[in-house]
């Protein structure tokens, strides 16, 4: 098994691998999506306390635990690649980030419609909001750093430092924003206000949440085989890779054309 | 323990040397906090309840104005680049420097800030409590700021970059800091306040020089 | 099953435009990323491969230019 790890952490073994991987990844995603939605809009009753509002948990609920395990998940990536300095990691912490960072837009958008008819306003200053907002500025923060660094390798280990500093942040900065909460709130708003959840609804929401995680993986094994060319453009292994689609594509780009019509 | 010493003696004389730009950074302070009454309005009890927020975020964006001096000059004369082969630790280096941008932005802001409080009509035990609590958050701020200084070297647009990167992880100061004035205008022992502020600039001076070292060398390599 | 109806179903009782806005924008961003990510590598794997016919062929381009 670990010679196995081992052999796959080089790029040229790890891009086929990927390739391979991708498909079931979105059959994963697609069956857990179905059921999950399946049993969180049709089949679920109401909500007693949140009328049918409460349905928006299905997806918020996925994409703002996903916004946070990506940035740990990247975090990780980031440690593995300064010590052991990997090539892979690198590209993968690059591959996640703009997923997280959509997702916590996601869990940004989705607590805003949720919020709207539970506590009648768009935006409320609640200490998870805030802090998922200030999530979503880590993200982008990465992301400008690691695009304006032209040497990948610099790029990848810059990255991987700001990531952790910002790991190791996260915390800090959810307990002060909480602080701030108590201090300045009157009302108390509270997502997870009293209703004990059905059965139901929390097989759905999890499901809901697995078909996200499902669908990082492929989303961001299809990205990180883009880097993978890009940076490794110069390997053998690349160039034979690519002249072999390029005699295969004029096969069948014909034919695809002429069923399109 | 003389290597830090001697790192903040030399940027201090190096700084000292350009006296203008020591200055730019209180001006700024003096025209964001003077800019705010003309937003909103004269009104005493209205300026008063924005005080503390107003005067750190301009506190917050001085400090960062300072932040891309902090390395630039040294790695382009190679000056960073001998004290990085230096048989001293780059993290005690990074220290000197810390201690060094402390000095001629935080310390001189904290000086600074009570006479800013006097035109938000800011009480003179909170006016102390302000200056306290600068005294207290900035070390944590350019500590931090390393850090973002260090990653963001040598790159272009290197100075929006770093308030990017710097601006979010500030939050925590920014939060205990302005929350020790308010608690203190309004008759709150700010106490609990200014020692989350300490551990926060004992934190950031102690671990932050760390990582900013490891990303100077990212940068050097 | 739940709803008596489909236009029950799009009504959500009244939270219609606030759950179909969240699974919407959902949605949206869930379909749109895999495309781009995958137009980006298509893209990524057709300039390497002009470039690496370019290279191939260093006298011919010579001529041309």
């Amino acid at each position: 098994m670990n010679m196995n790890w081992y052999k796959f952490s080089a790029p040229s073994a790890f891009y086929p691998l990927a390739g391979k991987l991708i498909p079931w990844f979105w059959a994963l995603a697609a069956l857990f999506g179905t059921v999950g939605l399946w049993l969180g809009l049709v089949v679920a009753p109401i909500d007693f306390q949140q009328g049918e509002g409460y349905r928006i948990i299905f997806v918020h609920v996925g994409a703002s635990w996903m916004s946070m395990f990506i940035y740990v998940v990247m975090a990780f990536w980031a440690a593995i690649g300064l010590a052991f300095n990997t090539r892979l990691s690198g590209m993968m912490t690059a591959a996640l980030a703009p997923t997280g960072a959509l997702f916590t837009f996601l869990a940004l958008w989705t607590g805003a419609f949720w919020g709207k008819p539970m506590w009648g306003a768009w935006w409320v200053w609640d200490a998870r909001l805030t802090s998922e907002l200030i999530l979503l500025f880590l993200y982008i923060g990465f992301i400008a750093l690691t695009r304006a660094i032209d040497d990948p390798r610099r790029a990848d280990k810059a990255g991987a430092v700001l990531a952790l500093v910002g790991v190791i942040n996260i915390p800090i900065i959810y307990f002060s924003v909480k602080w701030w909460n108590t201090l300045h709130q009157g009302a108390s708003v509270s997502l997870s206000k009293g209703s004990s959840m059905a059965a139901l609804m929390l097989w759905a929401m999890l499901l809901c949440a697995l078909a996200m995680w499902m669908y990082t993986i492929a989303v961001s094994l299809i990205r990180v085989r883009g880097i993978i060319l890009e940076r490794e453009r110069h390997t053998e292994w690349v160039k034979a890779l690519l002249l072999q689609n390029a005699a295969a594509k004029p096969m069948i780009a014909p034919i695809a054309q002429r069923e399109a019509k | 323990m003389s290597v830090v010493l001697h790192i903040i003696a030399r940027d201090l004389r190096l700084a000292l040397r350009r006296p203008a730009d020591l200055a730019s950074v209180l001006f700024f302070f003096i025209i964001v906090a003077s800019l705010f009454p003309l937003g909103v309005g004269p009104e005493a009890d209205l300026l008063r309840r924005l005080a503390p927020g107003v005067l750190w975020v301009g506190a917050l964006l001085a400090t960062m104005l300072s932040l891309p001096r902090m390395f630039a000059d040294d790695f382009h004369d190679g000056a960073l680049e001998q004290l990085a082969l230096s048989p001293h630790p780059l993290g005690l280096i990074v220290l000197g420097k810390t201690l060094a941008h402390w000095l001629v932005s935080g310390l001189p802001l904290a000086a600074l800030a009570p006479l800013l409080g006097l035109q938000f009509d800011l009480p003179v035990d909170t006016l102390l409590i302000l200056s306290a609590s600068i005294l207290l958050g900035t070390p944590a701020l350019s500590g931090i700021g390393a850090i973002g200084a260090a990653l963001t070297l040598g790159l272009r647009g290197g100075g929006v970059l770093l308030s990017l990167l710097v601006l979010p992880l500030y939050i925590p100061v920014l939060i205990f800091g302005a929350g020790a004035v308010d608690a203190s205008m309004n008759g709150i022992n700010p106490h609990a306040h200014l020692f989350l502020l300490a551990a926060l600039t004992v934190g950031g001076v102690v671990f932050a020089p760390f990582a900013a070292a490891a990303a100077l060398k990212i940068a050097l390599e | 099953m739940y709803w008596n109806s489909f236009s029950d179903f799009l009504h959500m009782g009244g939270y219609g435009l606030y759950v179909w806005g969240s699974f919407g924008m959902t949605a949206l961003v869930m379909v749109a990323e895999p495309l781009l990510a995958r137009r980006q590598h298509r893209l990524i794997a057709q300039r390497l491969r002009r470039q690496l016919r370019a290279e191939a062929k260093p006298d011919r381009a010579g001529e041309a230019a």
